[in-house]
């Protein structure tokens, strides 16, 4: 379609010579476009590609990163994986804290949104306080809420006679998630809120008016009007945190290490410390294969569902 | 139909961001005390200030080498991903017809869908291969990751540009470089910024991606070096929380004065 720019231009005199001029000037047109992408592609390819494929490739030996040789030992370390309580774990871990992340950052977030387009005063600074924390380090506020649940509130606890402060619940291996989880929300509650904020305010105000009209209260003005205008927000929110929170990492090195014990190792983590330091490069080749797909094919599935549930509405 | 003042709405919208705001009074209340202070409240406002904190921390961390690291490493990363992206994505946006420069794109934004770790474990071994285990093969990398969100960002922006523009420079004999560079990139002005604050949180903030790649402790970046000396801390927290707050202020003062442009650039790079 593009290209008719070039042909409709006519020329004045359409002699063969000016013909094979304009072709000239289309080829060196393609040219310089070519040498726009390509080099783009080729590295692509080369650290983004290239890394994914030998991961695949490895998952198929026993190598484990260190030694000079390696054998081939096709789907065995697939086998294990299933079989490996460390692996078996991390991915219970993993799904029970993406899900109630993706749930909980999403009602939140849509809560405190709904407070921000209300009429209230102050909004501009209510708004820069809640997206802060989108801009700082995950490392550094993992470290800092560390010190909250190590200190402060142990401190609080004992202070004030309050008995399940007292204990801090990085240290006991049933509750150690719920700390990451606490601030994994405090912090990924920044974009979604904005990014609601942003979906409420293509909502017409006529709409309002006219049910309020009709004796709507509330409640069902967010669940008649509100809720389906800003439907694709939701979906994409939904995918996005679910995403996010599958692949959690930072918050973990920070706060807990994965421990105690093996409590809190996420997938990446798992694959992270087995990889590097723990010689299991091939199996946790084998494991990220996994993690890859997983991620992928609950990605595809959630956008299928959420957008025919958009339509149905 | 006038509203008034929703104040219930209002304080609780204030009770919230209380909670986001009690982790930074914390940070600088506790970077400010000395320990005696600190054991006796952590909570309470600093009433000495204890500056010195701060200059033990710049000791200890060698805050203004990782300072500088950051900064190169986000400066170089922002430069080129904003000239070689944008012009990827035009070749791309503008041949969209044809099958190669289409798969190109959806080869490019498929990666979002691609988790880190699986590529992790050999890109280590590959970039200290390569010698690139270094800031400068880290920036390659910035550059090179971000064009998967970067691409599908400018390109749905450059296909909204007419190509009208284009063509009549096409006729004055300008090339296809002297098209991109004098007239498209240009007119790109608001998404680059979108793309490069999106592009600078992430190189500034990244802690995954330096910590795997980078090999030798002096090329450390902020984060990096909060996570290297946190055993070197211990409970010095006062010390520790000096050093937190330096890592974060750069970040903190630019957004005091950019935040609406900041939330705007990121609010566009989602919905786009």
């Amino acid at each position: 379609m593009k290209n008719s720019q070039i042909t409709i231009e006519k020329p004045p005199i359409s002699s063969a010579h000016s013909v094979s001029k304009r072709k000239k000037k289309v080829n060196s047109r393609m040219i310089a476009f070519y040498l726009m992408v390509l080099p783009a592609a080729l590295l692509f390819f080369v650290f983004h590609t290239f890394p994914a494929l030998q991961g695949i490739y490895y998952s198929f030996t026993n190598w484990n990163g260190i030694t000079l040789d390696y054998d081939f030992v096709g789907f065995k370390n697939y086998l294990n994986l299933f079989q490996d309580p460390a692996v078996i774990d991390s991915y219970v871990f993993t799904f029970k804290f993406a899900i109630l992340a993706a749930v909980f950052i999403n009602i939140i977030s849509l809560a405190i949104a709904l407070g921000l387009n209300a009429k209230i005063k102050g909004r501009n600074l209510f708004r820069a306080v809640y997206f802060l924390p989108n801009i700082l380090s995950v490392l550094i506020v993992g470290f800092i809420f560390n010190y909250v649940f190590t200190n402060i509130l142990p401190g609080l606890g004992e202070k004030y006679g309050i008995e399940f402060l007292t204990t801090n619940i990085l240290g006991n291996a049933n509750l150690a998630w719920i700390g990451i989880l606490i601030v994994f929300i405090w912090q990924a509650c920044a974009f979604n809120i904005i990014l609601y904020l942003s979906g409420l305010q293509t909502v017409p105000t006529e709409l309002y008016e006219a049910s309020s009209l009709d004796g709507a209260n509330n409640w069902n003005q967010f669940w008649k009007i509100t809720f389906p205008v800003i439907a694709p927000f939701f979906t994409i929110n939904m995918v996005l945190s679910m995403k996010n929170s599958l692949m959690v990492f930072d918050h973990i090195v920070a706060m807990t290490g994965g421990g105690p014990g093996y409590s809190t190792t996420s997938i990446s983590l798992l694959i992270y410390n087995g990889g590097f330091s723990g010689g299991e490069f091939a199996f946790q080749s084998a494991n990220a294969v996994i993690y890859f797909i997983v991620i992928m094919v609950i990605s595809v599935f959630q956008l299928k569902v959420l957008q025919k549930r958009e339509m149905d509405m | 139909m006038t509203k008034r003042t929703n104040w219930t709405v209002t304080i609780l919208m204030a009770l919230g961001s209380l909670l986001i705001l009690f982790p930074l009074y914390l940070t600088i209340s506790i970077a400010l005390k000395n320990p005696q202070e600190l054991a006796q409240s952590a909570l309470s406002l600093p009433l000495n200030f204890h500056w010195e904190n701060f200059t033990r921390a710049i000791e200890a961390t060698n805050f203004f080498n990782a300072l500088k690291n950051s900064s190169v490493i986000t400066f170089f990363t922002l430069v080129l991903t904003i000239l070689t992206n944008s012009m990827v994505a035009y070749a791309i946006a503008r041949n969209m017809h044809r099958k190669l420069f289409k798969t190109l794109y959806y080869y490019f934004v498929s990666a979002l869908f691609i988790p880190f770790p699986i590529i992790m474990l050999p890109i280590v071994k590959q970039t200290s291969a390569l010698g690139l285990n270094n800031p400068t093969g880290l920036i390659l990398l910035y550059v090179v990751y971000g064009m998967a969100m970067n691409i599908f960002i400018y390109v749905g922006y450059i296909r909204s540009i007419p190509v009208e523009l284009e063509e009549a420079a096409i006729v004055d004999g300008c090339s296809t470089w002297g098209v991109f560079w004098k007239i498209i990139f240009p007119l790109l002005t608001p998404i680059h910024a979108t793309v490069g604050i999106l592009t600078c949180l992430w190189a500034w903030n990244d802690f995954l991606l330096p910590l795997v790649i980078l090999n030798d402790t002096a090329d450390a970046t902020l984060p990096l070096v909060q996570y290297v000396f946190q055993t070197e801390f211990g409970t010095d927290y006062n010390l520790a929380f000096a050093s937190y707050l330096l890592a974060m202020a750069p970040m903190i003062i630019i957004y005091l004065f950019a935040q609406r442009w900041i939330i705007g650039g990121v609010v566009k790079g989602a919905i786009k």
